[in-house]
């Protein structure tokens, strides 16, 4: 299909509705046995991020030291599904990684803004790829999407989408710059015409960061695309989900748009860095029936 | 309140009694309610029955409330304490018919109210000179300066005695206050109307939301989770039977919880409770500084 039939199949999403149907999801009452899988399904779909300019080696091997080892004393528990760095840690998040599992996911072509030449970008990319990230978190330029250039857009994406090679693309589309409902869904649209693995909403940055309406826009628009062609695409909500209930109601949302089959780590992944702590606090409430603290999980 | 109606017969309009949490005052998440009667029977207020999820948000509020309420100076707290007895003193009346209405004898009612502000400007003088007093230079044989301070311990669950319930919760919040510890208080089930009352005067004196949070509801319900929580720091409690004191004491080894429990004579005494509550609730820190010899 060519970007402008994909693009006029963008459907007018009504915003309101957006809002009630998220309501519903907030509704849902999942308890005891039910609860202590979604928790642990969760923990299992975190991409562990560590983005900041204070970033040091020793940081990231702290954060992957903690993506191995969850906590010492819970049987059965899941490993994160990756360490989301910047370009420069990756070398350092694969050897403290190397093959247990947890994958490595990289920022690239310019995090957080985009701002950048093409070329510059997709040279950062393939740097990353170089360095063992088996992930790749592009943002797309916002600037030029809101100025109506979806062929530039839809360009970069296919570009850096063949500087990946093998490794997996999420493309975040920083829905808290895109105003509208309507924009997130071209943005999606867009990003999944253009070949990417997942769709993401937001660095982290920008506030608003991931909300379950823009969540669900995108959902849907992945829905829509696996209806129409079957190509399955991945979802990353990150930026603001903190605590397990929050992270109860997007697999709620997940389960109740697209169904068992994307709940899974594959394809849906939480972009946090404290929802770790507060998942493990449920999960050890769940398993002693006594309310915990944070004075007896890590810092960060 | 009742007396509030007059011949013409006006409609009172009466209040509902909600919880205080984090500076709000929200019903119970669980909907549930119990009821307040009158020494004869009649019905005064239905009350929320606090649940073990009101009691998880207010620990959460609480702990965010803790760093700000402790670093504040002991001088800036001990305002706030006398800002708390100033704001009873002008709801006297009200503070004693709600107690009178469940059974108290008004002229008792009244003399419970007044001690219970007494309790207030007592410990905000103590605020500032508890820490000086308690404080020491300790001895040492090295090059050291070596000194030890008290700090605050952080969440404190405060379970007041049914009776007296306004006293017996201000005698045992105003020292925890004023050490710079927060509080989370399950107040009296038989006379709670004048506690819940006594929320909306914190909430009117400068108390910074979540560092004082009231519950009402049912002790045999709600104590197990006080004293399991694994964030609570300390309990302070008066008049638990010897089920409830053995209960509490075993539950807080989970986490090495401090339980201090008063005899209810403590409680009552016109005379103030002197300096000891405020210390209970501290613990030492002792700092070895380098000094050239």
């Amino acid at each position: 299909m060519s970007l402008s039939a994909t693009l006029a199949n963008s459907p007018p999403i009504d915003s309101v509705g957006v809002a009630e149907r998220v309501a519903r999801f907030c509704t849902r009452s999942i308890k005891k046995s039910s609860k202590m899988e979604a928790l642990k399904l969760a923990l299992s779909m975190i991409d562990l991020t560590t983005l900041e300019g204070k970033d040091t080696e020793d940081k990231v091997r702290r954060l992957c030291y903690k993506a191995r080892h969850l906590h010492v004393d819970l049987p059965d528990l899941p490993t994160v599904a990756a360490v989301c760095v910047y370009p420069t840690m990756v070398k350092v998040a694969r050897e403290e990684l190397n093959d247990c599992g947890v994958k490595v996911a990289a920022v690239a072509t310019s995090f957080p803004s985009g701002q950048d030449d093409l070329s510059l970008r997709i040279r950062q990319t393939k740097g990353a790829v170089r360095h063992g990230a088996q992930e790749i978190d592009m943002v797309i330029s916002r600037g030029r999407f809101l100025a109506g250039d979806y062929q530039y857009v839809t360009d970069e994406i296919v570009a850096v989408k063949e500087a990946c090679g093998e490794a997996h693309l999420k493309v975040i589309l920083e829905t808290g710059e895109l105003y509208t409902l309507e924009n997130v869904r071209k943005a999606s649209d867009i990003a999944i015409h253009a070949g990417a693995d997942f769709i993401k909403t937001s660095t982290g940055k920008v506030q608003p960061a991931a909300t379950m309406e823009v969540t669900l826009v995108m959902l849907e628009a992945i829905r829509d695309h696996f209806q129409e062609t079957g190509k399955i695409v991945g979802m990353k909500p990150a930026g603001g989900i903190s605590n397990s209930k929050i992270a109860i109601r997007y697999l709620v949302m997940l389960r109740e748009t697209l169904g068992n089959r994307w709940l899974t780590p594959k394809l849906f992944r939480f972009g946090a860095s404290s929802l770790a702590n507060d998942l493990l606090m449920q999960i050890v409430k769940q398993s002693s029936g006594v309310y915990q603290s944070s004075n007896y999980f890590s810092i960060d | 309140m009742m007396s509030r109606n007059s011949p013409d017969k006006r409609l009172s309009v009466a209040k509902t009694y909600k919880l205080y949490i984090g500076g709000k005052f929200p019903r119970t998440e669980s909907g549930r309610t119990f009821e307040a009667r009158s020494h004869s029977g009649d019905l005064l207020a239905n009350l929320c029955r606090a649940s073990r999820k009101d009691l998880r948000e207010a620990v959460v509020v609480a702990r965010k409330a803790f760093p700000g309420w402790a670093k504040r100076s002991g001088y800036n707290r001990g305002q706030i304490l006398y800002r708390i007895a100033e704001m009873m003193e002008g709801r006297i009346d009200q503070l004693a018919n709600e107690i009178s209405s469940q059974g108290v004898p008004p002229k008792k009612a009244l003399k419970e109210v007044e001690t219970s502000i007494e309790r207030f400007v007592y410990y905000a003088g103590w605020a500032d000179k508890y820490a000086q007093i308690h404080s020491s230079v300790n001895p040492v044989s090295t090059a050291h300066l070596n000194f030890s301070v008290p700090e605050p311990m952080g969440i404190v669950g405060i379970i007041p005695p049914n009776e007296p319930s306004l006293l017996g919760l201000a005698t045992l919040l105003a020292p925890a206050l004023a050490g710079g510890n927060v509080a989370i208080s399950l107040v009296s089930e038989t006379r709670p109307l004048a506690p819940a009352t006594f929320a909306e005067i914190l909430h009117s004196s400068d108390v910074p939301a979540g560092v004082v949070n009231i519950l009402t509801g049912f002790r045999k319900e709600l104590l197990p989770d006080f004293s399991t929580h694994m964030d609570v720091n300390a309990i302070l409690a008066a008049d638990l039977s010897t089920k409830e004191r053995k209960l509490t004491e075993e539950n807080s080894a989970l986490n090495l919880k401090r339980v201090i429990h008063l005899p209810s004579k403590a409680i009552s005494a016109t005379d103030n409770p002197g300096l000891s509550p405020i210390l209970s609730l501290q613990e030492t820190k002792t700092t070895w500084h380098p000094i050239g010899t």
